[in-house]
This record gives structure tokens, C-alpha cells and sequence, in this order.
């Protein structure tokens, strides 16, 4: 076990974990922040999407030793009352059907969006294709994407 | 026409009885229909609860109880409309809550067959109805005037005569009081406001903040993780383990052997599993569990043949069960021996004799592999067994079925037994087997703690409950003037025989033979979307395009006769479908797609089905590109009756078609010597973004018919019209899914 100080939506919290404690499970089990999801554990399927100094990456295979004094934001410190462009878009398309991937999918759209404002529908797909949505939301996800990159 | 509902005293007293509000626990499942501003009125004083579906704010604040589990169909949107039009309410101003388990007030809470919508139809709108009833007696009390000339709209109750104007907060109190009418008026079709204009899913604001709503996100005070270690392979029992080291691992509580259904339990349909004998790991976080998981030393023993006891929806039945190390090789001897000698389940005309005398006999067989559910949201549950009080809570699809061998398996009377339904994140047919519950209620009760249990990825993949391998072989017979004469399918499944004898297109040729077969198996399998349709439409509509060009025949055109034929002169009787409205999804998409006048490199196909009361044609455009499909535009026309919800209906349309082009091009479990092969998304394929249709189109055959399922029927044709168009392209037919072994490598 040891102490991490944790910078986590522009908050600092503690945790005492093990640590190879991947970031997923600190930030589900140990702070109630369950926004983030669990799909696979293996980074196939993107459910636990976070930002590490902005960049999107799998919080299941980042061990919370390896953020040292990185800024890590989740779904829920994506803005402050849900209004990112990227959220405003997945309601404006109502994109989710079950939404267990959507956290996912809006943290990775949100760091390409970050990265390249104005993606093409390939430069879209390419970042979007290791996030797996099994209720096959993947036209709307395009689009609110889209929507998103005008607004922004 | 206004229906009249006539109420029947005593289902209604069901529906209008209290809730029970203690049912519902710690989460707070309320949700806006207004997402930017929740809760426009703010929360009321006094709630009025006027019967079990509806409670009344004195400040006009309205909630709606949702009945049934949410698992992306949009039930929770749109099962709470039918109750607000009815009543019309002011959808702004209404929240809706998720009922919990609770048959006492509501019936039918379960996900399956794509009924909801169906089959509370005319209930819910029902319990909207009464409740307007009932608010506009309460106002001509108030202000001595007729009822029959008091008005509603938007949750306000407005007398002309006198000018009176009240909202519906102000009357609930005596609304509540007054008797239940005899009976109610319902809406015509043209009087409604909310019906049939879309509406935004009500757990919107919640999903795109990360909130907590789904069943892995529950917890408690005092919650201990927990997961399982099951058999490495199906036709294998636990036979010993050594947990010492994992013991003292830390964060560990404990590591025991659990028992979920004891053997001599009589299942119902959905009690399936195999895996009875478990090992139980137990401690504080996930990750603690996890690796205390991987440092037990299992060992397994060959499982003896036996038989399952079931009740089948109140018929004795049972399950043989095989002993044995399953391997998909095998397995295809296994079911090339028993599609020899197949059960007749349909028989018209003389087929034996008009494929003696046929000018020409297309025969083909077509398999499909075991799938796996793959919910994004592994399986899951939260139980605290403390005495005989048992409270769980998460995603399941049954959960009145499930409760039954809950109750028998803790020895807890069901009254004592509270089950909370969750956000399910992802159902498909895989969360109606609940066994998982069991186990979380088991170890909950051996250890005394509230408990989360949770599958990891691998465990969810390798526990079982597949869709069923499946084979089929068809032959049609057409006459020298290319008239089909004859039609035979031969289909069966490893456990499941899929077949559908009396669905199109039976009725439709003079000669029809359909025959099936099963064989037993000790994999687990059960219900996945469309259950049987999504292989049975997969290959029946791939042969009939076959069939179509053989006779020289446009392939909508052919089904077209052939609906004609069906409708005009049906063969047999029990025919399941209504040709006139399968033509008209027929029509419809030929229609939006300007069928005939293909754009230049676009290879198209085309696919129909008939499946949970639903109609769906399917048009697909792709191009190859290095030996790969680029789909580039799918047309869905679907006649599911009267459209509630238009652009939800869609999106879950959309996501049939991306789900079944998935399945279709790299869905597949397999075995070796028992054991599942693919065990996470690095070995079995999921359908990604780039993969996905460049564009869907859906179409709604517009109809005031009482509205059917939408869940599955988009889902089943998908498969056929990929291949369709796969032919088009390549000029090559596949016969075995998954498409991609045939395509480019393979």
C-alpha cells in the first residue's frame, strides 16, 4: 500500500492503494466516481476512457503509480453542468441506447475534438474505433461527433 | 373510434394499489423528461399518490412509475409516455421513477420479445386515463359544475363556463380520495399529443454526466467485492482447490466454495446454468479481488451426465444434459448425424413428389456459430442477505422469475425478498438468466456483508448462456417455367432446434416440408435478440435471394408473388404472418431506395423478415475495398404499427442493423476440448465504428395499427442483406457465418 496525492478534476485527493492499483478501479471502488466504466480490462473496448494531461487513455491499464502528478479528468469533471460541446451533441443526436460505453466514447470524441477541432469522417473513425458500443450507436456517435466539432 | 376501456375491478385494483414506497432504496432513480432543466417545478411538498403508476405534486410536479427493467430499448422513455398522454400531463413536468420488482402493482416486468410497448399498450394508457378521470371529477366537485364540460391540457384542468383554471397539484389530494371509475375513455389516435412526437431519453442528462445507473455502480455502507472462479470448461465440476496463498493476500475477507441452485431444484426456463459449483472470493476492492482471483489453484473433475428438472412455464419438462468435453469439431459430426434423421413439424401439398418432378433442385446448407451476449456492462448484481431480509439490486432482465429461485434457494419467503432494478448496460437476452444473483445472495448470506459481485470480462464470456450453434438446409423445387413449386427446410441447433415452420414462406408454396432437430449439448445457451429469428432470417432470406435469381426474378418482386400468393390463396392455416403488411415493408423500401436504379459500383442487397409481431425489410449498399465490405448505406422499413417514440424507434433500429452486420461479419464462440475459446474482445470480434454503416435510413410504414415490437425485428434480416449484397459484389454466396473467414484472408 501507498499514498498517492491525486490530481482528478482539477481536485486533489488522497488514496491509499496498491500501487499497481490500475486508475479504473481508484477511481470506482475508491473514490465513488463510477462514471468511468469497467467493459473488458484488457484496453479493447474503451468503456474506461479518462484524460491524462488531456490525452485520452485506458484508465484500466494505467496504474495509479504511473500518474504521478499528471491531470486526470473523468466523465464527471468533463464541465461543470454537462455542457461540453461533446455532451451537448450526444443529447442533441440522443445518442445512447443502454449508455454503459457513452462515458467512454464522449472522453475519447472529447480529447480528439481537444487535438484536431475539425476531423474528417476518417480522421472521426480512427480515433473512435478502439471504443466499442455494443448497442451499435456508432452512425449517432459520428454525428454527434460532427455536431460537436461546430459547436465547440 | 374512442375506446372504452372497461376497467376490470380486480387487475385494476393492482395497477391502482399503493406502491410501497419503502421498496425503494438508496438510489435515487429519479429522472427529468426535461434534461436542461430538471425538475422545472422543483420538488413538491406532498405527493399524492393517485394510483401505482402515478404520484401528483400539490405543485403539479407528476412522476411516473417506468415498470419495466431499462436496457437501452427505451422503455423508461417511452412506457411513461403512453401513462402522461392519457392523463395529459405536461411532459416538462414530469419525472420518472423506476418502479422496483413490485407484482403486487405491476405485471409483466421483465425485458423479452419485444412486448413492452405491445402489451402495455392499452394497461398503461389505462392508468393515465383513470387518473385524468379521476382529477377532472375532483374539479367539478370543487367548483360545482358538470364534469363533462371541464377540460384538460398541459397537467391543467380549465372550465369555461366560469373561466376556472387549476393545475393538477391543486386537485390531487381529492382526486385521490375519489372511487375508481367503472370504466374509462381512452384517446383517439388524432387527440394525441405526445404520442408518436419523439422525446429524449429521460436518463440523457444522467448517462452524459457519468452518473450512477447502472447495477455495477451500486453501493452500500459495508460493501465487500466479491467474483467468482467457475470451470475452465463446459462437462467439468469442481473437484478441489487450494486458496491459502490467495487468502492472505490483502484486502482478501475470504475465499470458500459456494452452491448457487442446489441439484435437486426444479429450474424455470431462465434458472440456467451450469456452473453450480463455484469458488467465492471476497474483500474490499476490485483489484484486490482480482488478484487474489488469479492465486487460487483449481482443480476440475470430469462432470457426469444428468438430468435437469425444469418447469417450463408451468409444463414439467427437463434438460438432458450430456457428460463430455465439447469441441467445435465435434460438435459439427454431432449435428451432421442428427440432421439425417429430422422431426416433421410442417407438412402442405406433396413435396416429395413435386421435387421428384422438378426441372430444377437448388439445395444449400448454412450454419452459425455459438454467440456470445457481449453486454458492454459485465454481469453483475448487489445483494445484502441480513435474517430473512434480502435486498438486491442491478441488472436483470426476469426479475420476478428470478426472485421464485431466489427465494427457494435462501429459503426466504419472496415477500421478504426486495429487488431494485437498475440501468441495465446492455441486455440482448443474456441478463434473463439471473444466476449470478443467486451467487452474490449466497455469498452475501455465508458472510453477512452487503455484496457486489462482479464477472470480469472473461468470466461473462466463458460462463455460458450462448445463443446455440445452428445448421439449416433448404432445397427448393421450381417447375419448368421457373415457378417455385416446392419449398424444404431442414434446421436444427446445437442444444436449440431454430425453426419457425409456419412463418413465411409457408402459406405462400402449394408444397412445403419443414423439419428440425436438436442435439443435447452440456454448453448453456438461451434466449439472445430474436431468439431462433436472428439465424432462421439470416439464412432463409439469403436462400430465397438465391432462389429468386435462379427463377430469373427480381428479388422483391419474388417475394412479392410469392405474398400475393399467400395472401390471395394461403396454403395451410397457421400461417403466422399478414402478407398484405410483410408486402408493405416490401414496398416501402423499395420505394425510399429507388430499387432498380442502383448507383454505379454499388453492390445492393436485399432481406426481409417477419419476427415478435413486427414487419422489417432491409436494403444494404457496400462496396469492397481490399477484400473488405464498406457498407455504405443500410434502408430499414419496418411496420411495427403505430410509432410512439419516432426518433428512439429509429436509433434502435440503427443499432439492430449495426448489431446484426457485427454478428453477421465476426460474431463466433468456440470450444476446444470443452473450453470457450474466446475469452475477451482481443480474440472475439466486435463490430467497431469503422465498420459500422456510413448511413441508416429508417422507415416507418405509417398506420394507426396498435403498436408491436421494436427490439429485435430489425435485427434478424440484417445478416442476409450483407449477404445479399456480398454476392452482388464478389460474386461468391456464403453459406457459413461469421462472413469475414470467407472475405479477403479468409
Amino acid at each position: 500500500m501507498a499514498t498517492y496525492n491525486l490530481n482528478i478534476n482539477g481536485k486533489n485527493l488522497q488514496v491509499d492503494v496498491d500501487p499497481n492499483t490500475p486508475m479504473l478501479w481508484v477511481l470506482r471502488d475508491h473514490l465513488d466516481m463510477v462514471g468511468t466504466k469497467f467493459g473488458c480490462g484488457i484496453a479493447q473496448c474503451g468503456a474506461c476512457t479518462i484524460h491524462l494531461d488531456g490525452n485520452a487513455v485506458r484508465s484500466c491499464q494505467l496504474p495509479v503509480s504511473a500518474v504521478t502528478d499528471a491531470q486526470i479528468t473523468t466523465i464527471e469533471g468533463l464541465s461543470e453542468k454537462g455542457d461540453h460541446p461533446v455532451q451537448k451533441a450526444w443529447i442533441e443526436h440522443d445518442v445512447p441506447q443502454c449508455g454503459y460505453c457513452q462515458a467512454g466514447q464522449m472522453m475519447t470524441a472529447a480529447a480528439l475534438l481537444k487535438s484536431n477541432p475539425s476531423p474528417s469522417d476518417e480522421e472521426i473513425e480512427n480515433a473512435m474505433n478502439g471504443n466499442i458500443c455494443r448497442c451499435g450507436t456508432y452512425t449517432r456517435i459520428k454525428a454527434a461527433v460532427k455536431t460537436a466539432s461546430q459547436n465547440q | 373510434m374512442t375506446r372504452i376501456q372497461k376497467l376490470n375491478r380486480r387487475s385494476f385494483l393492482k395497477v391502482s394499489a399503493l406502491a410501497g414506497g419503502g421498496m425503494i432504496l438508496s438510489f435515487n432513480w429519479l429522472a427529468g423528461c426535461k434534461p436542461k432543466d430538471l425538475e422545472t417545478l422543483g420538488d413538491p411538498k406532498e405527493w399524492f399518490r393517485v394510483n401505482g403508476f402515478i404520484q401528483i405534486g400539490e405543485n403539479g410536479l407528476i412522476t411516473i412509475m417506468s415498470p419495466n427493467p431499462e436496457g437501452g430499448q427505451n422503455v423508461k422513455t417511452s412506457m411513461p409516455l403512453l401513462v402522461a398522454e392519457e392523463l395529459d400531463a405536461d411532459w416538462e413536468n414530469v419525472v420518472v421513477q423506476q418502479a422496483p420488482l413490485d407484482t403486487d402493482n405491476f405485471t409483466r416486468q421483465f425485458i423479452g420479445g419485444s412486448q413492452a410497448i405491445r402489451t402495455s399498450w392499452i394497461p398503461l394508457r389505462t392508468a393515465g386515463a383513470t387518473a385524468r378521470h379521476l382529477l377532472v371529477h375532483a374539479a367539478a366537485q370543487t367548483w360545482n359544475v358538470p364534469s363533462s364540460e371541464i377540460k384538460t391540457n398541459a397537467g391543467f384542468l380549465t372550465h369555461d363556463g366560469s373561466g376556472k383554471k387549476a393545475h393538477y397539484g391543486e386537485m390531487a389530494s381529492l382526486a385521490a380520495s375519489l372511487p375508481i371509475p367503472e370504466e374509462v375513455q381512452l384517446k383517439e389516435i388524432s387527440e394525441f399529443k405526445l404520442i408518436g412526437k419523439s422525446h429524449r431519453n429521460v436518463d440523457i442528462q444522467k448517462i452524459i454526466t457519468g452518473k450512477p445507473l447502472f447495477g455495477i455502480d451500486y453501493k452500500k455502507p459495508g460493501m465487500k467485492y466479491a467474483m467468482i472462479i467457475h470451470p475452465q470448461a463446459f462437462g467439468q465440476k469442481l473437484k478441489s482447490f487450494d486458496a491459502e496463498e490467495a487468502k492472505a493476500m490483502p484486502g482478501i475477507l475470504d475465499i470458500f466454495q459456494i452452491k448457487s441452485l442446489q441439484d435437486d431444484y426444479t429450474r424455470t426456463f431462465f434458472d440456467t446454468t451450469q456452473f453450480t459449483d463455484l469458488i467465492a472470493i471476497v474483500g474490499d476492492s476490485t483489484w484486490e479481488v482480482l488478484n487474489a482471483k488469479k492465486a487460487v489453484k483449481a482443480e476440475w473433475k470430469l462432470m457426469e451426465a444428468y438430468t435437469e428438472i425444469r418447469d417450463m412455464f408451468g409444463r414439467p419438462g427437463k434438460r438432458e444434459v450430456p457428460s463430455g468435453l465439447e469441441s467445435t469439431s465435434s460438435q459439427e459430426k454431432l449435428i451432421n448425424q442428427a440432421m439425417q434423421s429430422p422431426t416433421l413439424i410442417r407438412r402442405d401439398g406433396n413435396p416429395e413428389q413435386a421435387f421428384a418432378q422438378a426441372s430444377q433442385v437448388i439445395e444449400r446448407s448454412y450454419t452459425a456459430p455459438f454467440l456470445v451476449h457481449n453486454c458492454m456492462e459485465p454481469m453483475n448484481f448487489f445483494a445484502d442477505v441480513q435474517g430473512d431480509e434480502v435486498n438486491c439490486a442491478g441488472p436483470l432482465q426476469k426479475p420476478e422469475l428470478t426472485e421464485q429461485a431466489l427465494s427457494a434457494r435462501l429459503g426466504i419467503p419472496v415477500e421478504n425478498i426486495n429487488i431494485e432494478m437498475t440501468r441495465l448496460g446492455g441486455g440482448y437476452g443474456r441478463r434473463s438468466y439471473a444466476h449470478w444473483l443467486i451467487e452474490a445472495a449466497v455469498i452475501s448470506q455465508k458472510t453477512k456483508h452487503p455484496i457486489k459481485l462482479v464477472y470480469t470480462r472473461e468470466d461473462d464470456m466463458t460462463a455460458g448462456i450462448y445463443r446455440s450453434r445452428y445448421q439449416a438446409t433448404y432445397r427448393a423445387a421450381l417447375d419448368s417455367d421457373k415457378n417455385l413449386i416446392a419449398f424444404h427446410v431442414n434446421a436444427g441447433g446445437l442444444p436449440e432446434n431454430p425453426l419457425y415452420a409456419n412463418r413465411f414462406p409457408a402459406g405462400a408454396v402449394k408444397n412445403y416440408l419443414a423439419e428440425g432437430w436438436e442435439v443435447p449439448s452440456n454448453v448453456t445457451t438461451g434466449s439472445f435478440r430474436a431468439p431462433r429469428s436472428n439465424f432462421m432470417a439470416s439464412v432463409e432470406q439469403s436462400f430465397l435471394d438465391e432462389v429468386a435469381e435462379a427463377a430469373g426474378k427480381d428479388p422483391i418482386d419474388f417475394r412479392l408473388e410469392l405474398l400475393k400468393k399467400a395472401k390471395e390463396n394461403p396454403v395451410g392455416e397457421s400461417n403466422d404472418y399478414d402478407p398484405e403488411r410483410f408486402a408493405g415493408v416490401l414496398n416501402l423500401a423499395k420505394s425510399k431506395s429507388n430499387w432498380g436504379s442502383e448507383q454505379a459500383g454499388i453492390s445492393r442487397g436485399f432481406s426481409a423478415y417477419f419476427c415478435h409481431n413486427s414487419y422489417a425489410a432491409q436494403i444494404l449498399d457496400l462496396k469492397m475495398e481490399n477484400g473488405n465490405p464498406v457498407i455504405h448505406k443500410v434502408i430499414n422499413a419496418i411496420d411495427c404499427g403505430l410509432v410512439i417514440n419516432p426518433d428512439a424507434a429509429k436509433n434502435l433500429c440503427e443499432g439492430a442493423v449495426v448489431d446484426g452486420i457485427g454478428t453477421a461479419m465476426y460474431g463466433e464462440q468456440t470450444f476446444e476440448n470443452g473450453e470457450p475459446q474466446k475469452k475477451n474482445f482481443d480474440t472475439y470480434r466486435m463490430i467497431r465504428m469503422k465498420e459500422a454503416p456510413k448511413l441508416i435510413e429508417t422507415h416507418f410504414v405509417e398506420n394507426n395499427l396498435d403498436p408491436s415490437g421494436l427490439g429485435e425485428p430489425a435485427y434478424p434480416p440484417v445478416f442476409a442483406a450483407l449477404a445479399n449484397a456480398l454476392y452482388q459484389a464478389t460474386g461468391q454466396r456464403i453459406y457459413e457465418q461469421p462472413f469475414e473467414k470467407h472475405l479477403n484472408s479468409g
